[in-house]
Formats: structure tokens, C-alpha cells, sequence
């Protein structure tokens, strides 16, 4: 089920109040339409909680969030963000989930954008000589009677 | 009604798994009943995009945050620590980190050395064969020598030590302490039809590749070729009992919700630390009016979590992320009691590596370090892939209060009472918890971290669930006898966690195990008067 209409525009105004466009980092918004789609898709089990911490925020901004200049939004977004709770963490999650998983996002990070498998990935062996020490360590295990 | 089977085990994953593909070789009819399904290699979360994100849906950790069919509900409100499992062939061994690590030979006797809770009907040289059989059967990989234990030998070279594993080896070389490549169910080479690690790093949630070893993949192949019967999405709603005292079988709920029974000679229960007591405090009759098996009271008490100490910080250089197996190595430095510090007993800190993208953003903007607004992207490249973590887990103490109930109100998608949960962190506990942060933080500095944080219990992190249905040699403060048979009825028989007198400070799947293998065996030595 989705979000009615102002709740869904106030989604889009928090996610891009949370992680707004980065042009240096050659980033998105988290309010970008391909990302938000994915967000308002991805809501699921998240749905009810999410929908009461926008409600909650429309209470702390005491009109439409998205209704709000960018520096309000800012402080209320953190107003909430310090009061914390299920609802506010459900929100604060669904934007992130669909945020680092974006193409573009994931990219612009160094990351391959795929999922682990099939190619896996390389982790190096290390320098197995660090152990030397330990293994001269004698047995130190309590024995029992 | 279905044909009577020799031997009916309920629960098909650490225990359950391991006592079905020993007892095949009886020729017994052996029937497995495992309210979950198979689970495809396909459809683990690694397969995908979204798979950092299936950790908060269908592959959540947390049963109440999951919510398939298969699951049932726990409530956990009375416990700072949640209960984590999962349902379906191969139990929880489908959702653990595969950090595989035995109980010490101290850990079974407990009173005699240490003055508190209750040494062990059974010790480690007993079990030391089934260890090294289970070990051989789920594939472990580590390293011979390490001080800590006796001597024994993994089947397959260590886990690499990566980036991370390095910078904590350093540091503990430095610091003087010891630390080890740990013995884990991970393949690192290819084994016995298992593909080798490729390190997607996403073990925890089922591994695509099949390097991790889940009883679905190791001992459920075997049992089932040599004739055992595994019946999955068959919910058991009580154990029920004949005239004569003696289990007769059991009343399941079938994929459809029919009720069907099961009648069965000999019944094991493998539904772990809280699913067991669940259903032995639902199996009441007239003859067992506090459930079955209950006549001690102790059915359901002494839980035992390993509270879960995770401590990390942040380090210049870029390191593995949460490419590789999570967990690598382990440090047994401050296992033993030592007779200096204000606690008895010890615990184990197991080093890991860092987080994926979505799971670093989200840590971190719980713990305040993310901001909101424009700094957002400076201030998250300066934590992606500089994490280092490491955990500390616990021993926490037999404790009757510690206990799993049944919910008067909250019941499963079959209508089956639902178990509830009532813990404390224990005192003992608790200044173990303070020692080993003060030791973390000394272990993180010396490995270069900055800005270090810890997360004290880690919430989800009710892995490890244990001593409900204590074994011992007193019927009276003991569920069942030293060999997993219950006191009350001597066709019943428990093989999971819940017969742990005390919790150690290791993960337990692989001294689970070996006790399911002791307990079949001792089944098998007994055939011809099982019931005496």
C-alpha cells in the first residue's frame, strides 16, 4: 500500500533534505526520481512507520514539511532525528537502503555496482609471519582435573 | 495419522541435522519434521542488488522482523537482547556468521574450578571424537597449534587475513595478547562438492556460492541418501503422550494447516534454546500438567544469551569493507578465569571486518557520526571501508530467572502459543562487559583506530540460545541425564542448545553439534535398552 499524496511528497522533501545532491562528488539526491522511486517501491514492511514519522514531522515543522525553506527543513529533519524512536529510524532507513544501492551513488564511490555474486572478491592473504609470535606461546588452556 | 516411525526428530538445523545422519546408519525409519522450507542458493540475498537491503526483509536476522509463513512470532519486549533464528532446512545454521569455535575443556567444569553454576555431566575429551567428526562432516577451516585449546586439526587452511585481520594482528602482537586465524564452517578450499570462497562477504544471510556450511548443504544431503525422511513445512504443536508416560508422537500442523499426528517410538527435540521449551511447555496433559519433561520446573529457565560487547573504530587507510567472511580471527587472551579481575569466567573477542555501504550509513547515522544535509558525503567517504570492529562475547551465567515462557496472547499463524522471553544482563556479566571494553578500546588504538564507539549489548544479538532444558545427573535440577535423555520420559530425548548446563564465552554451533553426535551415539551404544 502506498503513501497517500502529501506524505509522499514529504518523503521526497526529507530524503532530499537527508542526503541532498553532492555536484562535487558527482552524486544524486536521495530525492532524485530514479532513487525515490525505489524508495516509495521498497517501503514494505516499513510502510506504517514511515508514514508516522511523516506525520510526526508535519507536527514538528507545524505545516507540510515540504512546505518548508531548506534550512527549516534542516533543522526539523534533525529535530527529529533527536528524538528518535522506531517510526524515525524506519524513515532515516528506507531512504538510505535505496540510496547506497544506486548505480551512480555506488559508483561514484569506488564500488562496483553489482551484487556479490558471482564475481565474489579478493581479500589478500596477509603476512601469516605476524602469527610467529603466538605459535611460541606455550599452551595456556586451564586444564581441568 | 501416519505410519509410526522408529525415531521422529523435530528441527532440522545445527542438532537435528547432525543426530539424523548418525542414527541413519541404524536402519531405524527415522522422519525429520521442519516447519521451515528449503532454501534455494538462488535466492539468498548475494544473488541481488538489493542485498544489503533483504537484511531488514526476508532475510532479517530477527524472526519479528522477518515474518515469513515459516516463522513464529517471540516476545521480546522483557529482554535487552532480541532472539535471532531462522526457520527452515538447516535452522540457523542458514543465518550464522560460520565462526565455529569449541567449547574449552574448562568450560565443562565450571563449579569444580570456578565455584559457580554446575560442571558438565559430559567433558571435552568425550566429545573431542564427535568434534573432530562434526568438524570433518560440516568442513571447518583454521589453523593446527593454537595455544588456547588442545590440539586439533581443521580439515582446511585458515580464512585470509585481509587488510583488517592484519592490522589486528599487529596490534595484538604489540599489546602482548593472543589471537588466532579462527576455525570457521567456511570452505577455503573446494570440499567434499562444496565451492570454495570467492568472499562475497555477505555470509551471514546464506552464502550463493555454498561455502559456507549449513546442515541443508552438509549433513542433510548424507542423512537423506542413506534413508532418513525429511518432511519440511510441518509445525509441531505438542508432543504427545501414551498411557504408559512414554512419548507417542507428535501433532503437527502440514503446509495447508491441516492437524495431522505422527506417531513415533522414540521422539528428539532440535528446536533450540528457545523453540524447544516452547514446545515442551505446550505439550501439557493430565500427566504432565507443567508441560512435558518439567517435573524439575527447569524447563524454559537459565537462559543464557552471550551478551554481545561490539566494539570499532575508524582507521586512515581503506580496508576491506565487508569484502572477505566477516569474522576471521578470535583471541582467547582473557577466556579463563583469572582470579586479579572482579568477575569469574571470561570471554572471547572475535575480530571482523568492516560494512557494506548501506549498513555503514545506517550504523553510523544511528550513532550520530552521519549527518543530515551537505556534509553527508564528506563525512561518509571518510567511514566507508575504515571501519575495524570487533565483538566480545560474554559467558553469561546459568540464572533461573532468565527464562522462556509461553505468551498468553501472542500465538504463530497456526495458533500455537508463542514464547516469551524475560532476561537480564547479569552482574558477573556485566563487569565482564566493562573489562572487555576497556580491552577493546586498548586493541583499536593499537591497531591506529580513531572515534571509537561501541554498541553494548548489540540489540539483534541473541544468536546463541541456550540452557533451557539443562542436562545433569539430578532429576531434580536437571531436564534431562547426561546423555540427552529426558529424566520424565525416557523416550525423549533433547539435542540442541538448550541441554547447556553453562554458556562458555565461543559460539556454540560446533559443541552443539558434537553433543548431537555424543547423544546419537549414546543412542545407538543403548539400543537394545534404550528405555531402562
Amino acid at each position: 500500500m502506498s503513501l497517500p499524496s502529501p506524505l509522499t511528497r514529504d518523503l521526497r522533501a526529507f530524503a532530499g533534505t537527508m542526503i541532498p545532491p553532492g555536484p562535487s562528488y558527482g552524486v544524486p539526491g536521495a530525492d532524485d526520481e530514479t532513487i525515490f522511486a525505489d524508495i516509495i517501491k521498497s517501503l514494505e514492511r516499513d510502510r506504517d512507520d514511515v508514514a508516522a514519522a511523516l506525520e510526526r514531522l508535519t507536527e514538528l515543522a507545524g505545516r507540510p514539511f515540504a512546505d518548508l525553506d531548506e534550512q527549516r527543513r534542516l533543522e526539523v529533519a534533525n529535530a527529529l532525528r533527536r528524538e528518535g524512536g522506531l517510526a524515525a529510524a524506519a524513515l532515516v532507513r528506507v531512504v538510505l537502503l535505496s540510496y547506497y544501492r544506486d548505480d551512480r551513488v555506488m559508483i561514484a564511490l569506488g564500488q562496483e555496482p553489482r551484487p556479490p555474486f558471482p564475481k565474489g572478491h579478493t581479500v589478500e592473504q596477509g603476512d601469516w609471519s605476524l602469527l610467529d609470535p603466538v605459535k611460541r606461546r606455550p599452551p595456556f588452556y586451564r586444564k581441568t582435573p | 495419522m501416519h505410519d509410526k516411525v522408529d525415531v521422529l526428530i523435530i528441527g532440522s538445523g545445527a542438532s537435528g541435522a547432525a543426530v539424523a545422519w548418525s542414527l541413519a546408519e541404524t536402519r531405524m525409519r527415522i522422519l525429520c519434521l521442519e516447519q521451515g522450507d528449503w532454501v534455494k542458493p538462488t535466492d539468498y540475498p548475494s544473488n541481488g542488488r538489493d542485498w544489503e537491503a533483504r537484511l531488514f526483509s526476508d532475510f532479517a536476522i530477527n524472526p519479528n522482523r522477518r515474518r515469513r509463513e515459516t516463522d513464529y512470532p517471540i516476545n521480546d519486549r522483557n529482554s535487552p537482547i532480541k532472539v535471532v533464528n531462522f526457520n527452515g532446512v538447516g535452522g540457523s545454521t542458514i543465518m550464522y556468521t560460520a565462526h565455529y569455535p569449541r567449547l574449552h575443556p574448562s568450560d565443562f567444569r565450571v563449579k569444580t574450578l570456578d565455584g559457580v553454576a554446575d560442571d558438565w555431566p559430559v567433558d571435552y575429551e568425550t566429545l573431542e571424537p564427535f568434534f573432530a567428526e562434526n568438524d570433518r562432516i560440516m568442513g571447518v577451516s583454521g589453523l593446527t597449534g593454537d595455544p588456547a585449546y588442545p590440539l586439533h586439526q581443521p580439515p582446511m587452511p585458515p580464512l585470509p587475513l585481509g587488510k583488517s585481520g592484519a592490522r589486528f594482528g599487529k596490534a595484538m602482537n604489540t599489546l602482548g595478547w593472543h589471537w588466532w586465524p579462527s576455525d570457521s564452517t567456511i570452505a577455503t578450499t573446494d570440499y567434499d562438492g562444496r565451492a570454495r570462497c570467492i568472499n562475497l562477504g555477505h555470509c551471514t544471510p546464506g552464502c550463493a556460492q555454498g561455502a559456507k556450511a549449513s546442515t541443508d548443504i552438509t549433513y542433510w544431503p548424507l542423512a537423506l541418501r542413506a534413508g532418513v525422511e525429511l518432511r519440511t513445512r510441518c509445525r509441531v504443536r505438542e508432543i504427545t503422550v501414551g498411557p504408559d508416560g512414554m512419548a507417542s508422537g507428535v501433532v503437527y500442523y502440514d503446509a495447508e494447516g491441516r492437524e495431522r499426528f505422527q506417531p513415533a517410538e522414540v521422539v528428539i527435540v532440535a528446536c533450540n534454546g528457545v523453540g524447544t521449551p516452547r514446545l515442551l511447555l505446550n505439550s501439557v496433559s493430565g500427566r504432565f500438567p507443567n508441560g512435558l519433561a518439567n517435573s524439575s520446573g527447569l524447563v524454559g529457565r537459565n537462559l543464557m544469551f552471550h551478551p554481545y560487547a561490539y566494539c570499532y573504530g575508524y582507521v586512515e587507510e581503506p580496508l576491506d569493507g565487508n569484502h572477505g567472511p566477516p569474522l576471521c580471527l578470535w583471541s582467547q587472551e582473557f577466556y579463563e578465569t583469572d582470579p586479579r579481575r572482579d568477575f569469574v569466567r571470561g570471554y572471547t573477542f572475535q575480530f571482523g571486518r568492516g560494512f557494506g555501504a548501506i549498513m555503514e550509513a545506517i550504523s553510523s547515522t544511528a550513532a550520530g557520526r552521519l549527518p543530515f544535509g551537505p556534509d553527508h558525503h564528506r563525512v561518509y567517504r571518510q567511514l566507508l571501508n575504515h571501519r575495524i570492529g570487533m565483538s566480545a562475547i560474554i559467558e553469561d551465567l546459568p540464572e533461573e530467572h532468565n527464562r522462556v515462557t509461553l505468551d498468553p496472547v501472542l500465538k504463530d499463524s497456526n495458533g500455537i502459543p508463542a514464547p516469551k522471553i524475560d532476561y537480564t544482563i547479569g552482574e558477573n556479566s556485566r563487569r565482564m562487559i566493562d573489562h572487555a571494553l576497556a580491552n577493546a578500546r586498548r586493541i583499536l588504538e593499537a591497531a591506529g583506530a580513531r572515534n571509537i564507539d561501541a554498541e553494548v549489548p548489540i540489540l539483534n544479538g541473541g544468536w546463541h540460545l541456550l540452557g533451557t532444558a539443562r542436562m545433569g545427573n539430578d532429576p531434580e535440577r536437571s531436564v534431562v541425564n547426561g546423555w540427552g535423555r529426558s529424566h520424565d520420559v525416557k523416550n525423549l530425548f533433547i539435542v540442541d542448545g538448550s541441554i547447556w548446563v553453562t554458556s562458555g564465552a565461543v559460539n556454540p554451533t560446533s559443541t552443539i553439534q558434537a553433543l548431537a553426535l555424543y547423544v546419537a551415539d549414546a543412542i545407538k551404544q543403548r539400543l537394545a535398552n534404550l528405555f531402562d
